[in-house]
């Protein structure tokens, strides 16, 4: 029985590759997920084993308020130089080599930051006459180390891409002012491609003062003695380290770095391997489908079987080991393409500036293991329903004509099924998105749940809307697309369950695009109104990306510029305060004159009266932390200093948020206790306003700060919702793939339906139809499914996208109907798509033979 | 070989392999109600073959899925090697047709993806049983498939895609072949040939036959031919003449 179910396969090559697509595409997003994810952390780990490999312990500095984050630079503390002969003085050291380290961005010849959006730059001093050795990380690839403060050396891929040689000038921007250098040299950091970061190393005095650390050192590579264990070493180092330091040795320090980039990695697979699985989902829906529908073409051939002996058990079991069959080889299949998409998932992530150190390709079991069984289960589950419904096939269809397939012994309990489980499913979202007594965890499966019982209810009620939706939505083509409009329209109705488990996956995948977009409408909305309350400035200055702080230069710079009235610029950092990691940020006083702040408790003097000990926070956190003016809060600070700082004024920050971190405090504060200071945004009020004048003269002054940008409130707010922007794209292209998953699903409806109205469409051509009507009788069939998956996705992601950012407290609920209307079209070209295949097979239908199709 | 359920009624007679008693079938309720068989009783002796003949609509095509097992009566009973088939479950009637039954469709009912010798050891692979290769060889001697072991249904001519069905239906030596309008989808030649094998099938290895036929040509190979019309048996001949099947016919109004 198994070897007829084989057979049967064999002989139905089609229907079967049509059933594995959906499969296909899900598994390969699995595999290309795990493929990339992995071959990034093999690219990190090599970069830092590299790195490492010739150090026996590392000595480095140790911020005191914890792990610093990535968009502050500079929060690591150095140590004093001096430590430097202390270590080399002890018994087990061979040799130790000190760096200093700080964000460097090269810049190139157009006067523009060469990393890419969002990939920042490496920046090193080294003494030159340790250059070469073996405890250098870096490798000179060509030239010399640089030795004074007019060389800089570069990495291979700058040189390469940006065709740069030896002797040749380029820019370099430390903190924000940018310097020209000449190329004296092109190193390397490790073996592994470090993606879309660059890398400038200055002799080690010249890095010191352009890093503002003379006389500092950030790390110290340590060879031991023969005979003494790394272990021994760093026992040996640790009593004369200062507080603000730690030592660990070569491979521990490696397996730190690797570890702390393999969390960002685990992050970056578990969002992918999120829309693979929606993905699957989508395909489950297709599988079942096309097995309902191939399986129902199939009433006589079960019949056959079971007067001949077979048990249902036997109908069932060849159903389900055709279904492991195809899964197994869909996964297969997936799993090999996963190579090639993993190189697209790259290819997009370098597209929006993510550019990640890879190694070769790395191509784990458990990625083989996870693939092929995620994708035949997957198929197993979708397979069971139609599996069981081909069990209930009455011997006696085999002598019926027309025989169809009876109706599922749920079929009985069909609406109020149906309603039932969309009903738990908005119970259980609405559990989700409002129990705010309830833990996120326990909220966030409630949603999870929810949504996934949601799509199933829609697509459970789908079958009993698809009459009216038909007749609504296929009444354009019906009323001027002559007698094929009106044929596709009652075809597109004379089926209803399976163009409604067609469209229902089309549904998933556009109520998903439609969440996303609702919810960065709310975002940009709720943004926008922030910057419409707070911003009374004329002009604002950022880095070129918006959102990493920049040195303090460019903003004293503009201060300069003629009819400048005011600059005032927010410096970015971090500390711990009363328990917690918080952003601190710092204003000067004349602050008020260009952010607009409503204050709870104080007034537009307070940010001038802070002193070295004010602090002024938003009304939610001194809500949070039960603070009123007055109340003490201690700031620990990177560098291990405690700053005793007494709350003096609490604002009252629009809902969208303000420039502001926890905790604020004056600029001549900030600038004591935190080294090389940055600012996040400037801004600046000029006599006249925003005039064409003044944008040219601030820009003009600008002209040595190629990371500086000078924005007005509109450009500032464009600027800021880039990063929205990307992520929405990337959002909608990953969501992209369940759409073509869900296409390939009206693919296939078309196609077999095309095969099991071979006759009729053989009598339509018999008694006049043109090829070509047929072909747009396909088509237009094809568009009215597509859009009344369209009619049923977007309300169900409008109500999602409300239920969710309500859910994440999140208030500015706004429709994108113009994005809305975008996706309608979306879908209409996607039916027309679907159609083309379907609808040429069905056009090349031979009248005679289609007549005779028995 | 019989299975016979316990506290069912008696074995039917020794000879006899299908005993049908008083069986009526009715579809639908109420006004719209359609008796399709009102009353049929009969006995179908071991080594005969009966046709069952009538104008379309007269219950033929009833009675015959009732005495195998693919429709239930509304009331009376059917006994089929001795068993009462009509309260078997699911399980009961499957194995029934594994042992007992054997099916002869009008439009052949091949797995289009099987070959013709596979298509016939069909219902063997299902029960899990070895073709015995001396009565395969035998049987698709006598169908003339000697050379089309290997041709798949669509490869093959109507004539000899009935004639791999037929083998099917003998290969497990059914104690009853059941044949529903086994020349409906045939030209007059080869459905002489398909009657001819069936005639041979019954005098050389004496295989009891149930045969539906509306065609006089067809039943007139039957040792006796059942007349039916109404849902009801108006007229038996035995060993009969197409010339008197047809009087009989057009006497029944069709």
């Amino acid at each position: 029985m198994i070897g007829v179910a084989l057979k049967g396969l064999l002989g139905r090559k089609t229907r079967a590759a049509l059933t594995a697509v959906a499969i296909v595409l899900g598994i390969a997003m699995v595999s290309g997920t795990y493929v990339l994810t992995d071959t990034i952390k093999a690219g990190f780990s090599g970069l830092f084993t590299t790195v490492y490999q010739n150090a026996d312990a590392v000595i480095s500095g140790k911020s005191a308020t914890g792990t610093p984050n990535n968009n502050s630079p500079g929060l690591t503390p150095a140590f004093p130089e001096s430590l430097l002969t202390r270590v080399r003085a002890l018994p087990g050291v061979a040799d130790a080599g000190g760096n200093v380290a700080y964000p460097t961005l090269l810049v190139g010849r157009d006067n523009k930051v060469i990393s890419a959006f969002g990939g920042g730059g490496l920046g090193f001093g080294i003494d030159p006459r340790r250059g070469n050795d073996h405890l250098n990380p870096l490798k000179l690839v060509s030239g010399h180390w640089p030795t004074n403060g007019g060389e800089i050396a570069i990495d291979t891929h700058t040189a390469s891409s940006k065709h740069y040689s030896l002797g040749q000038q380029i820019g370099a921007t430390v903190g924000d002012k940018l310097g020209h250098y000449r190329i004296a040299g092109v190193v390397k950091l490790g073996q592994a491609s470090i993606g879309g970061t660059t890398i400038a190393v200055f002799d080690l005095k010249t890095g010191q003062k352009l890093f503002q650390k003379v006389g500092e050192l950030d790390a110290i590579d340590v060879s031991s003695k023969a005979g003494v264990t790394p272990d021994q070493l760093v026992a040996q180092i640790k009593p004369i380290l200062p507080a603000t330091t730690e030592v660990r040795t070569g491979t521990a320090q490696a397996a730190k770095d690797t570890s702390d980039t393999g969390q960002f990695t685990t992050i970056i697979q578990d969002f992918l391997l999120a829309f693979a699985g929606i993905a699957l989902f989508v395909g489950s829906f297709v599988i079942a489908n096309t097995l309902s529908i191939t399986i129902a073409q199939r009433t006589r051939e079960f019949a056959t079987l079971r007067t001949l002996g077979a048990t249902r058990r036997q109908v069932l079991g060849s159903v389900v080991v055709e279904a492991l069959v195809i899964g197994f080889l869909a996964s297969a299949i997936g799993l090999g393409l996963g190579l090639g998409l993993a190189k697209l998932l790259n290819a997009l992530f370098v597209s929006f500036g993510i550019d990640l150190p890879k190694s070769g390709t790395v191509f784990k079991t458990r990625t083989v293991v996870v693939s092929l069984l995620l994708g035949t289960i997957v198929t197993l589950l979708a397979s069971l329903r139609p599996a069981r419904r081909a069990t209930r096939v009455e011997p006696i269809a085999a002598v019926r004509e027309g025989a169809v397939l009876p109706p599922s012994r749920l079929a009985r309990f069909g609406l109020p099924f149906a309603l039932g489980t969309f009903a738990l499913g908005v119970a259980l979202l609405l559990y989700g998105g409002l129990a705010s007594g309830a833990s996120t965890k326990a909220r966030l499966i409630s949603i999870g749940v929810g949504v996934l019982l949601l799509f199933f209810g829609v697509a459970l009620i789908a079958p009993r809307l698809v009459r009216p939706l038909a007749r609504n939505l296929g009444a354009p083509g019906a009323r001027f697309g002559g007698a094929p409009g009106k044929l596709a329209r009652q075809n597109a109705m004379r089926n209803p369950a399976r163009t409604a488990a067609t469209a229902s996956a089309l549904m998933i995948g556009l109520a998903l695009v439609t969440v996303v977009a609702v919810l960065a409408a709310g975002l940009k909305t709720r943004f926008e109104s922030s910057v419409n309350a707070l911003f009374v400035a004329d002009y604002a200055l950022t880095s070129q990306n918006g959102f990493i702080p920049t040195g303090v230069e460019s903003a004293d710079a503009l201060k300069k510029v003629p009819g400048v009235e005011t600059v005032s610029a927010v410096r970015a950092g971090e500390g711990r305060a009363l328990g917690h990691h918080v952003n601190v940020t710092a204003v000067d006083p004349q602050v008020t004159k260009v952010i607009a702040l409503k204050w709870t408790d104080g007034s537009a003097a307070t940010p001038g009266q802070l002193g070295a000990d004010g602090v002024i926070v938003a009304k939610q956190y001194a809500k949070d932390n039960h603070l009123e003016v007055g109340s003490p809060i201690p700031l620990l600070v990177p560098s291990g200093k405690t700053l005793q700082l007494k709350l003096k004024g609490i604002f009252d920050p629009p809902k969208g948020g303000s420039p502001f971190g926890d905790l604020t405090i004056a600029t001549t504060t900030f600038d004591r206790s935190y080294a090389n200071p940055s600012n996040l945004f400037s801004f600046i009020t000029i006599k006249g306003g925003v005039t064409p004048a003044n944008t040219q003269k601030l820009n003009a002054a600008l002209n040595d700060f190629p990371d500086a940008k000078i924005q007005t409130e509109s450009q500032f707010k464009k600027n800021q919702e880039r990063g929205i922007d990307i992520l929405l794209n990337l959002l909608y292209v990953l969501l992209s793939l369940s759409i073509i998953v869900s296409l390939f699903g009206i693919v296939n409806t078309l196609i077999l339906t095309v095969f099991e109205r071979t006759r009729e469409l053989g009598m339509l051509r018999a008694v006049g139809m043109t090829r070509r009507q047929v072909r747009n009788m396909i088509r237009h069939e094809s568009v009215v499914t597509a859009l009344i998956g369209a009619a049923l996705g977007i309300p169900v992601g409008v109500g999602l996208g409300a239920l969710v950012g309500h859910a994440i407290s999140y208030p500015a609920f706004t429709v994108p109907w113009g994005t809305l209307v975008v996706f309608v079209f979306a879908a209409i070209v996607a039916g027309i798509i679907a159609a083309i295949f379907p609808a040429r097979r069905a056009g090349r239908l031979n009248v005679l033979e289609a007549l005779q199709y028995e | 070989m019989a299975v016979v359920e316990e506290g069912a009624p008696a074995p039917a007679q020794q000879g006899t392999v299908v005993r049908a008693n008083d069986i009526t079938r009715t579809y639908g309720e109420g006004e719209t109600a359609v008796q399709a068989l009102r009353g049929v009783s009969l006995d179908v002796e071991s080594g005969q073959l009966v046709a069952v003949m009538g104008p379309s609509g007269s219950g033929k095509s009833t009675l015959m899925h009732i005495l195998a097992g693919l429709d239930k009566p509304t009331s009376g009973t059917v006994e089929i090697a001795g068993t009462e088939i009509t309260t078997l479950n699911d399980n009961g009637l499957t194995r029934l047709r594994r042992e007992h039954i054997g099916f002869v469709f009008q439009f052949f009912n091949l797995l289009p993806m099987l070959t013709a010798e596979e298509n016939v050891v069909l219902p063997l692979s299902i029960a899990g049983e070895k073709a015995d290769d001396t009565w395969l060889n035998e049987l698709l001697r006598q169908t003339g498939l000697g050379d089309r072991r290997t041709h798949r249904p669509s490869e093959l001519s109507g004539g000899q895609q009935q004639r791999v069905a037929l083998a099917r239906a003998l290969v497990t030596r059914p104690t009853i072949l059941f044949a529903d309008e086994p020349t409906g989808n045939l030209d007059s030649k080869t459905g002489g040939e398909i009657l001819e094998l069936l005639r041979n099938s019954v005098d050389t290895y004496g295989q009891t036959t149930v045969m539906v036929t509306h065609e006089a040509r067809a039943a007139v190979i039957a040792d006796r031919i059942l007349f039916i019309a109404d849902g009801l048996i108006e007229r038996e001949l035995s060993g009969a003449s197409a010339n008197e099947v047809l009087d009989v016919m057009s006497s029944l109004g069709s």
